[in-house]
């Protein structure tokens, strides 16, 4: 019975472990987004942008704050938000081999494969009417984080962007 | 002591809850994922008993498309990213866009605020927001980030922490991926199949298969333009985004009730019939009652004197 307790005990803690996304010290993940900037601290606003990782990129793990995790990735550590970061492996350029050796691996996205910039080309050569000149415009609408502070300060807001 | 709000319980209940419930999910995630490579299995098999293929090819589409089920099943930021673009040309094939800079600016600048501070601050291609040159009522998601309101729904808006509601509200359905559920799993099924094949033949896409493909991705992106435009998003997903909404406000600052004001306004300009938030969302008054739930009593929205004159000196031509 002890044993069944202890079991039980032990699966919920994974469990929690699992739910709150806490990641493991020591692993490596790698960057899920196209362009994600490693900061010197977990915030969006303090600190400074140490450098900009692309994606598939690998870092390791150190620890983790909230939803932030201090990384070393190519010469710097700093911090990341848990978002721009998935545990898989992402291989860039999948062939038949790589989808070979890892046919039975939970641990790995194939970059590029499925719907990618090859479809959505086929898409607008389909689709002659339909535009993506404002998709890309919008895509330019970037705001800077000192434009957030202000806006924030001006505003008499709150958000600290760090650790949540 | 402070008074257990619905969200509270909700949440600390749901913490438990789901743990309870990983176990069941990961085992039926595992199922599912076993299913897909099934799917392949079955027709690399029959393939390669008529003799279409090798048994060589056919064990490969086999393992590839083992592998391919379990990352596409996931359906990668990156992939979300594509669907989220074709989406948003979709819809702006429907709507115009507002031009203006100044009022675009001003609405990015909120809305990429807000969503710095959802539990998703990170999106493959980040978030964007953009006015849509029209008097209908209604704010639309793409996948990935792209955010449309239209010129309806902010005249709804008689200050910043309204606003902020909506954009927030939108924000809580990418981070939920409500958009990415609308596909039909068939589809992903379908593809699953495309992707075994073309990976254990080339490198990229040979022409049928990327026929094929696009075929499908068009099917998935008007599977959740039908969603959003027509039949609207469950309930459930509507309150689970005015509730990622209320969280995302108290995380920067805003008063929650800017949503209860919003919704109020929308309840007045509201015509029923039209093909806007009246067909596809719940009705305002069943909106507050449930964000009433979530946020506890209401309290009225303190006018902050710089906060509203960049409201009003942005939208004023609104």
């Amino acid at each position: 019975m002890k044993k069944i307790n202890l079991c039980f005990l032990l699966f919920l803690g994974l469990a929690f472990l699992y739910q709150t996304g806490i990641v493991t010290a020591g692993t490596s993940m790698s960057v899920q987004v196209k362009k994600a900037p490693v900061r010197s601290a977990p915030s969006f606003f303090s600190g400074k942008i140490i450098k900009n990782l692309a994606y598939g990129n690998r870092v390791a793990v150190l620890s983790q704050k909230g939803k932030w995790i201090k990384v070393a990735a190519r010469g710097a550590t700093g911090w990341m938000h848990a978002s721009a970061l998935t545990k898989k492996k992402i291989i860039k350029r999948a062939g038949a081999g790589d989808v070979e050796k890892y046919a039975r691996s939970d641990e790995v996205a194939l970059a590029g494969k499925g719907f990618n910039k090859q479809v959505e080309a086929r898409f607008m050569a389909k689709n002659p009417k339909i535009s993506f000149r404002w998709v890309n415009r919008m895509e330019a609408f970037n705001v800077y984080p000192s434009e957030v502070r202000r806006f924030l300060r001006q505003g008499k807001l709150s958000f600290e962007g760090g650790v949540q | 002591m402070k008074k257990l709000t619905r969200r509270d319980f909700i949440r600390n209940g749901g913490k438990f809850a789901l743990g309870i419930s990983i176990a069941a999910g990961f085992s039926s995630l595992m199922t599912g994922c076993e299913g897909m490579g099934d799917v392949a299995a079955l027709g690399s098999s029959i393939a390669s008993s008529t003799g279409l293929i090798t048994q060589s090819q056919a064990n490969s589409i086999t393992r590839s498309a083992k592998a391919v089920a379990r990352t596409f099943e996931d359906i990668t930021p990156e992939q979300e990213y594509y669907i989220g673009r074709s989406v948003a040309a979709m819809i702006l094939a429907r709507y115009r866009p507002y031009k203006k800079k100044t009022p675009n600016r001003y609405v990015n600048l909120v809305g990429q605020t807000l969503a710095m501070a959802s539990d998703r601050p990170e999106t493959f291609g980040g978030y964007h927001f953009l006015i849509l040159d029209s008097g209908d009522i209604n704010a639309l998601s793409a996948p990935g980030g792209l955010i449309f309101i239209t010129r309806g729904l902010l005249r709804c808006c008689r200050h910043e922490d309204a606003l902020a509601s909506v954009l927030a509200h939108e924000i809580g359905h990418v981070q939920y991926q409500h958009g990415l559920q609308a596909i039909n799993k068939s589809r992903i099924t379908e593809a699953v199949t495309v992707l075994g094949t073309e990976t254990a033949k080339t490198k990229t896409f040979a022409g049928e298969d990327l026929a094929s493909l696009t075929s499908i991705f068009e099917d998935s992106v008007s599977d959740i333009l039908k969603t959003m435009i027509d039949s609207g998003y469950s309930r459930k997903f509507e309150f689970q985004a005015d509730d990622a909404a209320i969280t995302i406000m108290e995380r920067v600052g805003y008063n929650p009730s800017g949503l209860i004001d919003m919704l109020n306004m929308m309840k007045m300009r509201l015509r029923p019939g039209r093909g806007d938030f009246a067909k596809t969302h719940p009705s305002p008054s069943q909106r507050i009652e449930n964000a009433r739930d979530l946020i506890g009593p209401y309290v009225p929205v303190e006018i902050v004197k710089a906060r509203q004159s960049r409201f009003l000196r942005a939208l004023k031509h609104i």
